[in-house]
């Protein structure tokens, strides 16, 4: 498997569109992590929900903190959102996820190969590394490039219903995030725990 | 090999070894999440919390991705806590300032120390001095672990603090405490 020929027939998408769909498909208080930057930028955008986490800092770890939401709950969905310049930062974290296999986990890589929000620098990976080949090498065997959008959406769909985690990865453009999630570590916290019922509001 | 090691190892059943003290703890306070990256002075508490299906106890490959799961899974309500040793830690400064301090997350960390008290490789000594700083900078609530007789009192208090207070500690698990490890070749 070539990553030219991978990366190659996949088009070119935008995150805000794809976080779109993918909270549009949500119905069951699913969990979602977002990395930090422009990917829990859209997914504030895409529209808050209590089972939404934000990351403002510890970059790489969006899929490492999803885990631990998915050992503690594993009857409910966990997605992880992250940048290829954040995975790059933590791609051991692939392996111990493919040890412990949580079928309830599902990544979500979007990778523009910069690192959009400090100026749009090229990462080390861009254009020499295949984050899904990385991904199965990784042990995670369910690891894939979506070819387009609808392609997106059937992978969300059998990672909804997979015995194995999955990761899904996305090529997408420059565009920065469209939205700017409010800055409040403990509120986000807090009402991250309401959402997953771990706790009552005050 | 070092005596006091060879004696740990020989303790692996007995609750009043060190390693005892601390899975006996751990499980009375409802930890049972056990990310680590790996220390030769804790290779009888790992064994042992592997050996116990209460715990789920796995290694990672870094210190960060260990502190991510565990505030993953406290957020999702389950308690964790992290095995490292000194060198580990002194990779977490981020981690710490931009996950666990500002989202009051009750991250708990074991810290086998080395670079003092005998240490042999002076890369460890000097990581080990940046420890203290590291946690005095963002009054990290930590305790140096020396006596077998007060390890059960700091360690149980202080993941009851962490808890109820949702801010991290640091528990520094002394060579006084565990033995060590010291030159053998």
């Amino acid at each position: 498997m070539s990553s030219k020929t991978n990366t190659r027939n996949t088009k070119v998408m935008n995150r805000f569109d794809l976080t779109s769909r993918l909270i549009a498909k949500l119905k069951h208080e699913e969990a979602v992590i977002g990395g930090i930057g422009n990917t829990n930028f859209d997914l504030w955008a895409a529209g808050h929900r209590p089972q939404n986490f934000y990351m403002l800092g510890s970059m790489g770890l969006a899929f490492p903190i999803a885990l631990g939401v998915a050992l503690a709950q594993p009857d409910r969905r966990v997605f992880a959102l992250e940048g290829d310049g954040s995975l790059l930062m933590q791609l051991g974290a692939l392996s111990t996820i493919a040890a412990l296999k949580p079928k309830n986990l599902i990544m979500i890589v979007m990778d523009n190969g910069i690192y959009q929000i400090t100026g749009a620098q090229p990462t080390p990976a861009a254009g020499v590394a295949d984050l899904v080949a990385i991904a199965l090498g990784s042990g995670l065997t369910n690891s894939a490039w979506a070819a387009d959008e609808e392609d997106f959406e059937r992978l969300v769909d059998e990672a909804m219903s997979a015995d194995e985690p999955s990761l899904i990865a996305l090529r997408i453009d420059d565009k920065p995030g469209v939205g700017t999630t409010r800055r409040d570590p403990v509120q986000i916290r807090e009402r991250f725990m309401h959402g997953l019922g771990v706790r009552d509001p005050l | 090999m070092a005596i006091a090691e060879q004696q740990t190892s020989t303790q692996a059943s007995s609750d009043k070894s060190w390693h005892g003290i601390v899975l006996q703890t751990l499980k009375r306070n409802e930890i049972s999440l056990i990310p680590y990256v790996p220390d030769r002075v804790l290779t009888p508490l790992i064994k042992n919390l592997h050996a116990d299906p209460f715990f789920t106890t796995f290694a990672t490959a870094r210190e960060e991705e260990a502190v991510g799961i565990v505030s993953g899974a406290w957020m999702g309500g389950r308690r964790g806590a992290v095995l490292m040793q000194t060198s580990g830690f002194a990779t977490l400064a981020n981690t710490l300032a931009s996950l666990a301090v500002p989202y009051q997350i009750p991250l708990i960390m074991f810290v086998s120390e080395r670079g003092t008290l005998g240490e042999f490789n002076y890369g460890q000594s000097l990581v080990c001095r940046t420890m203290r700083p590291v946690l005095d900078s963002l009054a990290l609530e930590h305790h140096t672990i020396t006596r077998l007789d007060e390890l059960e009192f700091i360690a149980d208090r202080s993941i009851k603090q962490a808890v109820t207070t949702q801010a991290p500690v640091a528990l520094i698990l002394n060579p006084l405490l565990t033995g060590g490890k010291v030159f053998d070749k």
